[in-house]
């Protein structure tokens, strides 16, 4: 296949469209303004409709409207923004209607700064809207990933009826390589039953929280998300079988990890890494298989408090100690964390969690 | 006396108060849809408030928007289906103090859309709080002592406001205070659909309305109420049409 070099930022926004997202609306902020650059003129050109919103609020409200009357829908964001999302991704969720957000992560709270970070994973993982709902999360680390798992996103997005959340940060979305990208899909909104287009002589429909039409909601929604649970875990392990430290990174974090294993496994040190694809459902089942040699786990993010190492103690059952190497808003280099690594087997590194 | 059926769209008995305007413009609405033969392609996008006690009795496509957030539900829906009706459905908090800005910004945008505003001068759903629309003085259970203009401001006028953008073709207010007041609220509400479907741009109807129960007042009180003071602050009547029809 042909490939391309693009943004991270564009490739996924081109993957999107190819994917057949015909309607995009998005509010201007760093990191992520490529992605409503790009869409400002791409998504009219593929046949769809674009609309920079007059806010973060506005754009997920359209993305609701659109994504209800069938179409494949998305908008994109970044630190506050994310933040002013969450309203209408609780409501997307509550609705069981399929939409694809992304988050270019960018460092720091409130305000913050444009840098590259990995700041919204609580917020991203853990749920930031109100209720009672999960996002399947997926966190590209390569500009190709960014274009293919955009794809996923809006397939899976319409297999479990709830939206999917992206979550890239500043130094993919940024960062330029060589990426093969499918051919254009079209998408029939009137496919599905549900979707709004006038009832037609039919029954009417209401698209609202559908606990209200539903006697057994409670179990219903726990299965679906149990559902989604186990069927979605993502990852990448690396040279874990054997390994005495492994870190555990996504996204640009990962990137250098990678590069630390190999470089640490030149140096006669048994380095592994577990690269979560999917943040949540977090990959659980990555857990297994290890070395009785195995000292701890290292979580290496672009966090200062360090989002991740719950969940990885949690997924290990607890059995290894987890350390953390938080590099705040700067990339870590790849010898800092063979350094770090090799002071978790010193035994001078205090666990994280 | 010619009574009317009820339109068939009307498949339940509305959720209403006793004496509550929502129950006419309802009836309004329907017959409007009906008359046209457009209610097999019309979605409503229904306000949070009691605004969205209706998606179970309005025989129409629905979508529950978010707090404020109907107009800017209703620009994803149309512009996905330019060819279905689409219309957002509010009252005074949604339309005009959590959702100002999807309001104004619908409105300057100029979608092809229709917006009802039905403006009882309080927060109905939630017990009668003060709204944007409040008349100056009038008891609330969040100006218990009366609305005091000089810390909460005067009464919105939306019309006025919107009246400025160039891309706003029709704004009208109507009343269900009587027979007449009725029958043009119907009026307005058709040209406000018609505009849309003839592709001539953005419409906005405002519906004075009664709200017995948070003022307090007995549905025929109510009706002289909205006569004698909210319709002073609030002149009836289509306010602007800017289409290529009314020239």
């Amino acid at each position: 296949m042909k490939r391309e070099l693009m943004k991270g930022n564009e490739a996924l926004a081109e993957a999107a469209v190819r994917a057949g997202c015909r309607f995009f609306a998005g509010y201007p902020i760093t990191p992520q303004s490529e992605i409503v650059e790009y869409m400002s003129w791409r998504v009219p050109e593929a046949g769809g409709s674009f609309v920079q919103s007059e806010s973060e609020l506005a754009g997920i409200s359209m993305v609701y409207g659109a994504a209800a009357a069938g179409f494949r829908s998305m908008t994109s964001s970044s630190g506050p923004g994310f933040s002013l999302l969450h309203e209408g991704i609780s409501y997307i969720s509550s609705a069981e209607l399929p939409a694809v957000i992304v988050d270019v992560m960018r460092y720091g709270t409130g305000l913050g700064d444009i840098f590259q970070g990995q700041a919204d994973y609580w917020q991203g993982v853990k749920g930031g809207g109100h209720g009672d709902y999960r996002l399947l999360v997926l966190a590209p680390a390569s500009v190709q990933e960014s274009a293919d798992l955009i794809a996923l996103a809006f397939d899976k997005a319409e297999e479990y009826m709830n939206p999917v959340l992206i979550l890239s940060d500043a130094s993919i979305g940024q960062m330029m390589e060589p990426v093969s990208l499918p051919d254009l899909k079209g998408h029939d909104p009137d496919q599905f039953q549900w979707s709004l287009k006038g009832k037609q002589g039919g029954d009417f429909r209401r698209v609202t929280s559908t606990m209200y039409y539903r006697t057994d909601f409670n179990e219903y929604i726990k299965a679906k998300f149990d559902r989604i649970a186990e069927n979605e875990e993502r990852w990448e392990s690396v040279s874990t079988e054997d390994a005495e430290v492994i870190m555990v990174a996504y996204g640009i974090s990962s990137r250098i990890a990678k590069e630390a294993v190999r470089l640490g496994r030149e140096a006669g040190l048994k380095l592994g890494l577990i690269r979560p694809i999917s943040l949540w459902p977090f990959p659980k089942k990555a857990f297994t298989g290890f070395s009785e040699n195995l000292r701890g786990f290292l979580t290496v993010e672009m966090s200062s408090l360090g989002q991740m190492g719950e969940d990885v103690a949690l997924a290990d059952r607890m059995r290894h100690p987890v350390y953390a190497y938080l590099s705040g808003d700067k990339v870590p280099d790849p010898e800092t964390l063979v350094a770090t690594a090799r002071r978790v087997l010193a035994g001078e590194m205090k666990e994280a969690v | 006396m010619v009574m009317r059926k009820k339109s068939p769209l009307l498949v339940e008995d509305n959720k209403f108060c006793p004496g509550c305007g929502h129950g006419i413009i309802n009836r309004l609405l329907a017959e409007v849809l009906d008359e046209m033969g457009v209610a097999d392609n019309t979605i409503g996008v229904a306000a949070v408030g009691c605004a969205c006690l209706q998606i179970d009795t309005f025989g129409i496509d629905w979508i529950q928007a978010e707090h404020g957030r109907a107009p800017a539900v209703a620009t994803g829906i149309k512009r996905c289906r330019p060819d279905k009706v689409v219309l957002s459905y509010q009252g005074d908090g949604d339309c005009l103090a959590i959702g100002m800005a999807e309001t104004i910004h619908t409105a300057f945008r100029g979608e092809n859309l229709t917006m009802l505003f039905v403006n009882n001068g309080v927060f109905g759903m939630t017990g009668g709080q003060m709204a944007p629309t409040t008349l100056p003085g009038q008891k609330t259970t969040t100006s218990v002592h009366g609305r005091d203009v000089t810390k909460t401001g005067n009464p919105a006028n939306i019309l006025e406001l919107l009246a400025t953008f160039e891309t706003v073709k029709y704004l009208a207010r109507g009343t269900v205070t009587d027979v007449a007041g009725i029958n043009r609220t119907k009026g307005y509400i058709r040209k406000a659909v018609e505009n849309q479907i003839e592709g001539r741009g953005y419409s906005f109807v405002e519906i004075l309305s009664p709200c017995p129960t948070n003022w307090g007042l007995t549905p025929l009180k109510s009706i002289e109420h909205i006569k004698n003071n909210v319709a002073k602050v609030y002149p009836p009547g289509e306010v602007l049409n800017r289409t290529e029809e009314a020239k």
